[in-house]
């Protein structure tokens, strides 16, 4: 049996009926951008409060670091997997908010770098288990004509929060002298009401039980087996996002590049992050619109053209502040364009049972990926530089982008083998 | 639960995280301004009073209005009165001419600056300072400035975090970063990308300064020329070194196989390499001052509820004897003579 999954409408067949965004959507973006609040401000102060308070020697920065990155992974899988197989994706998410919350209170206890260690990675798993679950729930309750949309006012939301917590943290410690408890307080008043609304406010919605109830006979496998994800459109999505994943540099290295450039004191690295993310926030919307439009491929491929740019910008033969600015839009409509699209791709590459399993392995690919190349440029920096780095990265990524665009040419047409 | 009930208790959590979160800043900020406004007031002398005379020069950790400000005391009564100057700095360093003075503007962005001062305050030099204020140091004669800040101090999630350490001849041009000078370990010149200097303290040559030099996570105690812009590695795992006045010993804090963000204060005998550890048995995070030829003074946090707050310790650099309270409420010192 195959499902045809098209989500654009046939030629000429405009939508013509502006339908709103589903209100659990919105919910989830009120919950992403609290989070992300909570998440950002802590973020933001952390490096002070690590070298003022804790009395951390440069060496023993790094450790903070390398602890999580296999583990996320396979919490990450372990999610998507688990969320599917229950066919609760709320619950995994909420699984996911709630250990972040959790890692707050951990902070205002936690005064020694081991301790911290721990409280950060606890943070960080808490987001890689529930990412997945949460877009699938955003394409459980989206018709599929309008998910780029939805995940546009998601992302937006979101972003909106990433910007607005080390602004808020930085105005705390003006406020109240070395106020870095209060910040980690705020910041878990946050995380509880993103928690909250979560628990209370957004539906339980059960994408494989509501299949079953429109289609009537279950076209669907009885287990949930990680084999539905094997199908050549989902190959297709993971050769591409690896692919692209390999040759993006990391925002770290860029904002570092900049900061070396404009020779910037390291707390405007903060303010760097802002206004990529008040790009990011501005142009999610009418990203996502777009893609519903011309299609997610082409909008996840120009994606990758504004990262072009950015790099272009960033370690060009030009400088100066214009550029620099021009950098952080483009890398803020680089993710507008290509992190919630990657989630849309995922989800309708697979059969909605296993959606969240489906989006929880391309972001897992896409996540390796980047891991990867983040070594690769932190190997390649010691022996050339940062720029001369960036600038191979540019060539390399010039040549990958019309490849990826082949291997994912009329993806969205082609149908899911059920 | 009806979306009624499930309402009314997503608005009482809403509440009870504004009035926690708010509530929690308020009373934050009222027991500051409470603390300061109770603080017994610190004897105060003035600044002419103190000029005369053999002095240490501080930075005024006393709760209230001059928090931060840049003081001095007269050697001979280190715990009386103190005159305290209008000029704030996070580090101060100090000769009979300058004052070095590395200071940081908090705001939604914070700015750093570095500047070398006369002594009637006046700022005469500006100085390259790209992160939170660190060490900050002047050759005896007031020839060199050198300062360290932390930079990309960014988010954990980024790459790691460095330091970076500038000399500066006073009233010249800056010689750069340290990081662009020949590195020479076990007598092979060397180029870690991951090196890193800070700490620096001058010898009395205006030529030859000690600096703490990482790479691959290890910190080397290494003598450093000016002129000749190298630095050559002595020592394992010495970080802040200080120089006698005598040219003789350095003082400076040891890692060991302590937590990560403690360390232990030893002296380390340049002929004969020998290394001693002192009597201070806390952990101290400063680079020390030399108060004569045989003690060593540093900043050491208060705990507790009084983190904001320092005092400054002195201990015989010999191993012998006990820590001693040197100047309360006070950080960063620097004798002028």
């Amino acid at each position: 049996m195959y499902l045809t999954l098209r989500d654009r409408p046939a030629n000429g067949q405009r939508v013509r009926v502006r339908q709103r965004v589903a209100t659990i959507v919105v919910l989830l973006g009120v919950v992403s951008m609290l989070t992300d609040i909570s998440t950002e401000s802590v973020n933001a102060v952390l490096p002070k409060y690590l070298i003022f308070v804790v009395g951390l020697s440069p060496q023993a920065f790094g450790f903070v670091n390398g602890l999580y990155n296999g583990i996320s992974a396979l919490v990450r899988l372990l999610g998507g997997w688990i969320a599917d197989r229950a066919d609760h994706p709320k619950w995994v998410a909420f699984i996911g908010y709630f250990a972040s919350a959790l890692s707050r209170v951990g902070l205002l206890f936690a005064h020694s770098l081991t301790a911290i260690s721990f409280v950060v990675t606890g943070d960080r798993l808490g987001k890689g288990l529930r990412t997945a679950p949460r877009d699938s729930l955003i394409a459980a309750a989206s018709p599929p004509e309008t998910l780029g949309r939805a995940y546009g006012v998601h992302r937006s939301l979101d972003s909106l929060g990433a910007a607005l917590g080390p602004l808020i943290a930085f105005w705390i410690l003006t406020v109240v002298l070395d106020g870095y408890r209060q910040v980690f307080m705020v910041s878990l008043c946050f995380a509880v009401v993103g928690v909250a609304v979560l628990l209370l406010i957004v539906p339980d919605l059960r994408p494989r039980r509501q299949l079953l109830g429109t289609l009537g006979p279950p076209p669907l496998p009885g287990r949930v087996s990680l084999r539905h994800l094997a199908n050549a459109r989902m190959a297709r999505l993971l050769m591409a996002a690896s692919l692209l994943g390999l040759v993006t540099v990391g925002d770290a290295f860029l904002y570092l590049e900049l900061q070396l450039r404009e020779n910037l004191a390291n707390n405007y690295y903060a303010l760097l992050m802002v206004g990529m993310n008040v790009s990011y926030l501005i142009v999610a919307v009418p990203l996502g619109r777009l893609a519903d439009r011309i299609g997610r491929v082409r909008v996840f491929v120009g994606g990758h053209v504004a990262l072009l740019a950015c790099y272009l910008f960033t370690a060009g033969p030009f400088a100066g502040p214009a550029l620099s600015i021009g950098c952080l839009v483009m890398l803020g409509t680089y993710y507008a364009a290509t992190d919630g699209i990657l989630a849309a791709l995922a989800g309708r590459a697979v059969e909605p049972a296993v959606r969240t399993s489906g989006i929880a392995t391309a972001q897992t690919f896409q996540a390796l990926a980047g891991f990867v190349s983040s070594l690769v440029v932190g190997a390649m920096w010691n022996q050339i530089g940062l720029q001369s780095t960036i600038r191979w990265f540019c060539l390399v990524l010039l040549v990958c982008i019309p490849v990826a665009a082949l291997v994912l040419r009329g993806l969205e047409r082609q149908s899911v083998p059920a | 639960m009806s979306l009624k009930v499930r309402l009314i208790a997503l608005v009482a959590v809403c509440l009870a995280a504004v009035g926690g979160g708010v509530g929690y800043l308020v009373a934050s900020r009222n027991h500051q301004k409470d603390v300061a406004r109770h603080a017994p007031p610190v004897a105060q002398m003035s600044l002419a009073a103190v000029e005369s005379q053999p002095r240490i020069v501080f930075v005024n950790k006393a709760l209230g209005s001059s928090y931060g400000s840049v003081a001095m005391a007269p050697l001979s009564k280190l715990d009386g009165p103190r005159a305290i100057s209008s000029t704030s700095c996070d580090r101060v360093y100090a000769t009979a001419a300058d004052v070095l003075c590395l200071s940081s503007d908090p705001g939604v962005v914070t700015t750093y600056a570095a500047h070398v001062l006369d002594n009637t305050f006046k700022a005469t030099q500006k100085l390259p300072l790209t992160g939170i204020p660190s060490r900050a140091r002047l050759s005896g004669d007031g020839k060199f400035a050198a300062t360290t800040s932390f930079t990309s101090g960014d988010s954990y999630a980024g790459t790691s975090f460095s330091t970076r350490t500038v000399i500066t001849p006073v009233a010249g041009k800056s010689l750069g970063s340290l990081e662009n000078f020949t590195l020479i370990h076990n007598g092979e010149s060397i180029k870690p990308v991951d090196r890193n200097y800070w700490g620096v303290t001058f010898a009395a040559d205006d030529d030859t300064f000690f600096v703490t030099a990482e790479w691959s996570k290890h910190t080397w105690l290494a003598r450093g020329s000016v002129t000749q812009r190298r630095i050559v590695t002595l020592h394992e795992d010495a970080e802040c070194p200080s120089l006698s006045p005598d040219g003789k010993t350095i003082v400076y804090k040891q890692r060991e196989n302590l937590p990560a963000g403690r360390w232990r204060l030893v002296a380390f005998d340049i002929a004969s390499g020998k290394v001693t550890p002192l009597a201070e048995t806390r952990s101290v995070d400063d680079q020390v001052e030399w108060l004569d030829d045989n003690t060593v003074m540093y900043g050491l946090n208060r705990t507790g509820t009084q983190t904001a707050t320092s005092d400054v310790w002195a201990v015989p650099a010999d191993g012998t004897g006990t820590a001693r309270l040197l100047i309360p409420q006070a950080w960063s010192p620097a004798v002028v003579r």
